[in-house]
């Protein structure tokens, strides 16, 4: 038993090893993926009220005449921001199936070209999935040149099967100032 | 077969031994660096704890007297931190370097000079940290749980060595867990089953997968705050598409199971205390291994409890909420089996079982108003309060320190030769139980009452609470000095201790003379799982 | 001085096994706003959750006195030195299926009304107002959707009281220069954001908690059945002046709200033909003083020296003393700067408000520039858009 059983124990703590260190690695990739794996379980449930971030395909359900939903326009600027933004309709009633717009006017009130994006919040969160952008100002960044401005829609439709409790969404936009690339 | 040839693992225990400075620097002797461990630990809890008294000192009376609040800031986070990741942690590794090789017949540790690496990131990780408090803009501020936007966007200049200094303390603990668990799988004595192992191992293999699990996921974390404060991502900004929600999911998915650890080997160190002091084996050893196991799993299924207030959707509120609840079946589990083992029992009350009946108390205290923190819509009205620094204390100072000082209490005589001083001894357990009852215990009233978590100054109808913790702390501060008296005057000398130090004690750990040798083991001990098993029949 | 303490700590103490004893029906009879457990508050949600929390938390104290009477019972009844001899039992199957089946019954039982509640915390239909509440650090702002009608809400306690060169007074820390005016008996739907980091807006006696988060909209609701003032704190650790940041509502009647309501349309009017006039430099440095007190302070320090390097000083600055720092000062102001703690207060401040902040600050502090700067200036700059 003199260097036999020592071999065994050498050869089992190095399988350990390898598999200790796949374990890990599979850790790591495991956070790495987190971030990517939260995108996509917000945009599955809807969880963080941020909806999708880019055009829906028109859904054609119908249109429930029954149902009005409020929906209210709420608009902020960041710290920081020398543009003026607000919404042109700060509510409007709409029946679920049908494709509304709601326009946003933003003006640049500094000296210099500035470059800003609205980063949109839905209230309640458990709507985002069944609110629809079609087309979105905050899918894109806004440029504006000094005291220029702009008035840019958010098309929608809402889904006729919006859970029954929800009558009124809220939908928010801070517009934040983009710097970089 | 020679004694000789059954060395430890990698075979050099045979180098003459170095003396001096080098002799710690470059030790890969389990024993040596879990006393290296024991020691930084306890460097820690006092100055973790010189932290808390300036927070205790500060909020003794209303109105902002000894400290600013940006320097209040800093102490909260950095007792947080300190408590958290260097002495607790530190302090279970230090025992699990010390015991697990005794407890499972093993010379040394499968990775020896790995140990040593793993530890020595340790004191360059906090005098890192430490040093942040000194720097401009002062140290880390935002709590120890470092929630973005404050601790990227608004966070001080010094946040960087802060991210590099957990990136180093979370390299350590998880080189520590791959050698436990290479240690605990690999090298127990021949015919030591799995289920024969005592409990303090098995706790600490259970939290060791836990720290490989999720100590990665902290270590993300932290990167992606140095990239948004670096290099212009936005992981967690909101101005960027990022998302401030998404780093609590990150910390607390890190952080749930991060308690867990914090707490599983303090099971582990009960359950072997108990048995001993009540000269009865250990009620239920096969449904203590199952809880724990279960516990570790429902770890990484309650992140969000932490998060009630952030507006998750009720579906999700209400899962975490089930989730949560479910964890106490477990763990009563096991305080039920601790009472059981107690029950028709032959008792003595030393100095390790009285800090051990006091954790089991305490701890089920906290794990109670654990259960109340539970639910969703009371929760409500507790989030961030005092109600919850009541809560997480009772679980983590008299909880796992308790146990710690219990297990210290318990394994002295084993590490040193001599019995602690038994006066010393029950004058430091009582003096610590009436301390650190006073302190946390009217914080649940303060919190009831209103009174937010983490703020340097509060409002008149706090006063008489704040007060009592204050005079509580400051008593339970002071007695930890008894301990260090106690522990320097056991190295010293004292009562002679046998082998087996204890007249209930079971286990390997008792058949190797008092003190420990340097080298143990180096001829697998007998053992017949009939006869020695925690679990035989 | 000492008197004063043990005597404290005596009526603390007394007070402590007061709780326990404490019957739930009876504890508002008995203590009011006592402080030592949740207020019962003044909404039926509030009512509820206070239910709740005692429905648990006497659940948790029978299981603790069962779980320690018998733990303690054994303790005493088996000493070894009463001579007891261990028995040799080590498991129980019975014993130990049914210590796992009873706690998930007792959990079922705790599960099924919370439930119910948090369903009805997150039905907000049918609200009749929606007030738009926005964390900055370190003050709340308000801002009743559809009405025309915002405003900051500041820490009204003086400094003197908190560092000690004052009695304290009687809502030390939880008093604000503008409460939250609310109707009683009226669904309001409350929508919380922030404009920097998180904060937590809290009433316990509304048990309303929410997170405001950056870039994101939460909402919540309550219903107040009785006037009063109803005071809280942000719950969220939201930096240096984190404590010092009261959450206060005025619950009022509906026809004083209305009353209220027009009133503060009507100073919106008046401070509004503040912005028209030319003003004094006396008289812009002593409206700039509280404004400065208010909103600049707490940061830039009273006495203008700041807290670099994250508030720096303004105090001799460049950019409060030289005439080339001017325009920058002023865009500072109106603007903020992105990535810092400095917010916009273009937006928020009145053009008055903004001309007597600025004049303030570089004449004030030994700045001594002899500078003014007129609401006109201020609204040029602004060029209203509508």
């Amino acid at each position: 038993m003199s260097s036999l059983p020592l071999n065994r124990q050498q050869q089992g703590i190095r399988r350990t090893l390898w598999w200790l260190l796949l374990m890990l690695a599979g850790s790591v990739a495991f956070t790495v993926a987190l971030v990517p794996l939260y995108d996509v379980f917000c945009e599955l449930t809807g969880i963080n009220g941020k909806g999708v971030n880019s055009a829906r395909v028109l859904q054609s359900t119908g249109i429930d005449q029954q149902r009005n939903i409020e929906v209210q326009m709420i608009t902020r600027t960041a710290a920081g921001m020398d543009w003026h933004f607000s919404a042109t309709l700060s509510h409007k009633a709409v029946h679920p199936g049908e494709i509304h717009q709601m326009w946003v006017r933003m003006q640049n009130l500094g000296n210099t070209t500035g470059r800003a994006r609205a980063v949109p919040s839905l209230s309640p969160a458990e709507a985002s999935n069944y609110f629809l952008k079609l087309e979105c100002f905050c899918f894109d960044d806004q440029q504006l040149a000094a005291g220029e401005s702009l008035e840019v829609p958010v098309v929608f439709q809402i889904r006729s099967d919006l859970p029954e409790d929800l009558h009124r969404l809220t939908l928010a936009y801070t517009l934040y100032p983009q710097t970089g690339p | 077969m020679t004694s000789n040839s059954y060395s430890s693992a990698e075979g050099h225990i045979h180098e003459p031994p170095l003396r001096g400075i080098k002799r710690w620097l470059l030790t890969t002797n389990h024993k040596e660096i879990g006393s290296l461990y024991l020691i930084f630990s306890l460097v820690m809890f006092f100055i973790g704890g010189t932290m808390a008294l300036v927070i205790r000192a500060e909020l003794f009376q209303p109105g902002l007297q000894l400290v600013q609040p940006e320097f209040f800031n800093q102490m909260t986070t950095m007792h947080g931190l300190i408590m958290v990741f260097g002495a607790v942690m530190p302090a279970f590794v230090g025992l699990a370097n010390w015991m697990v090789p005794l407890q499972i017949g093993a010379p040394d540790m499968a990775l020896p000079r790995l140990n040593n690496f793993s530890f020595w990131l340790l004191p360059l990780a906090f005098s890192l940290l430490l040093s942040s408090l000194f720097m401009e803009g002062g140290g880390p501020n935002f709590g120890w749980t470092f929630y973005a936007p404050l601790s990227t966007t608004y966070a001080p200049p010094s946040t960087n060595f802060f991210i590099l200094s957990i990136h180093l303390a979370g390299i350590s603990s998880i080189l520590g867990a791959i050698n436990i668990i290479a240690t605990i799988l690999n090298m127990r004595t021949p015919a030591m089953k799995l289920m024969d192992m005592p409990l303090f191992v098995w706790t600490w293999l259970i939290t060791a997968f836990l720290l490989l699990a999720v100590m990665p996921v902290l270590a993300g974390v932290v990167t992606m705050m140095l990239l948004d404060i670096n290099f212009g991502t936005s992981f967690f900004n909101a101005a960027g598409g990022g998302d401030p929600v998404l780093f609590q999911h990150l910390f607390w998915f890190f952080g749930h199971p991060e308690v867990y650890i914090m707490i599983l080997p303090a099971f582990g160190i009960a359950s072997m205390i108990v048995p001993t002091f009540a000269r009865k084996r250990l009620f239920g050893y096969r449904s203590m291994v199952y809880a724990t196991a279960s516990i570790a799993i429902l770890s990484f299924v309650v992140w969000a409890h932490h998060m009630f207030t952030v507006g998750l959707p009720l579906a999700a509120q209400l899962f975490f909420m089930y989730a949560t609840m479910l964890i106490a079946v477990p763990t009563g589990v096991k305080v039920f089996n601790w009472v059981a083992t107690l029950f028709h029992g032959s008792i003595s009350f030393e100095v390790p079982m009285l800090f051990t009946l006091a954790f089991i108390v305490q701890f089920t205290i906290g794990g109670l108003s654990g259960v109340m923190l539970a639910i969703v819509p009371a929760d409500y009205q507790y989030h961030d309060t005092y109600f919850v620094v009541a809560h997480f204390h009772y679980v983590l100072v008299p909880g796992a320190v308790f146990a710690i000082i219990a297990g210290v209490y318990y394994w002295l005589p084993k590490w040193t030769g001599f019995y602690p001083d038994e006066t010393l001894g029950r004058w430091h357990f009582w003096l610590s139980v009436i301390g650190v009852n006073l302190t946390f215990f009217p914080m649940h009233f303060s919190g009831l009452a209103g009174m937010p978590r983490r703020i340097p100054d509060y409002a008149l109808q706090f006063a008489d609470f704040n007060l009592l913790s204050s005079l509580g702390g400051f008593l339970f501060g002071m007695s930890q000095l008894l301990l260090i008296w106690v522990v320097v005057r056991c190295v010293r000398g004292g009562k002679p201790a046998p082998d087996k130090a204890w007249e209930g004690a079971e286990g390997l750990e008792w058949q190797v003379p008092s003190p420990a040798p340097l080298h143990t083991f180096s001829t697998p001990p007998e053992f017949i799982p009939e006869r020695d098993s925690p679990g035989r029949a | 001085m000492t008197g004063v303490w043990l005597n404290r700590i005596w009526h603390a103490v007394l007070w402590i096994p007061v709780v326990f004893f404490s019957h739930p029906l009876l504890a508002k009879n008995l203590y009011g706003d006592s402080n030592l457990n949740l207020p019962v508050g003044v909404t039926h949600m509030s009512r509820e959750v206070y239910s709740l929390h005692m429905i648990i938390f006497w659940i948790c104290v029978v299981i603790a006195v069962v779980v320690f009477g018998v733990m303690f019972w054994s303790l005493i009844r088996y000493r070894k030195s009463k001579g007891a001899k261990a028995a040799h039992f080590h498991e129980n199957t019975l014993v130990e299926i049914l210590w796992t089946a009873i706690p998930l019954v007792i959990l079922v039982v705790m599960a099924i009304p919370a439930t119910a509640t948090l369903q009805k915390i997150y039905d907000t239909s049918e609200a009749e107002m929606d007030v738009m509440i926005t964390g900055y650090q370190w003050r709340w702002h308000y801002e009743y959707l559809g009405q025309d009608v915002s405003f900051f809400s500041n820490l009204a306690t003086p400094p003197e009281q908190i560092d000690g060169r004052e009695q304290k007074g009687e809502n030390y820390l939880l008093e604000v220069d503008q409460p939250l005016v609310l109707p009683v008996d009226t669904k309001v739907r409350l929508l919380l954001t922030s404009n920097d980091v998180i904060h937590s807006w809290w009433v316990p006696q509304l048990a309303v908690k929410k997170d405001a988060i950056p870039g994101f909209v939460n909402e919540n609701w309550t219903r107040i059945d009785e006037p009063g003032i109803y005071r809280g704190q942000c719950t969220e650790l939201c930096g240096r002046l984190h404590g010092f940041m009261p959450v206060t509502v005025k619950a009022v009647s509906k026809e004083d709200y209305q009353i209220w309501l027009a009133e503060q349309k009507q100073q919106a009017v008046e401070k509004a033909a503040g912005n028209e006039r030319e003003w004094t430099l006396p008289d812009l440095m002593a409206q700039g003083e509280t404004v400065y007190n208010t909103y600049c302070a707490a940061c830039h320090m009273v006495n203008g020296q700041g807290i670099p390097p994250a508030f720096p000083a303004l105090a001799g600055s460049p950019l409060t003393t030289k005439a080339e720092g001017r325009a920058t000062h002023i865009e500072l102001v109106l603007y903020g700067k992105a990535g810092t703690a400095m917010a916009a207060f273009g937006s928020t401040l009145s053009a008055a408000d903004l001309a007597a902040v600025i004049t303030y600050e570089r004449n004030a502090f030994g700045n001594n520039t002899g500078d003014v700067v007129q609401p006109a200036e201020i609204k040029q700059q602004l060029k209203p858009t509508e």
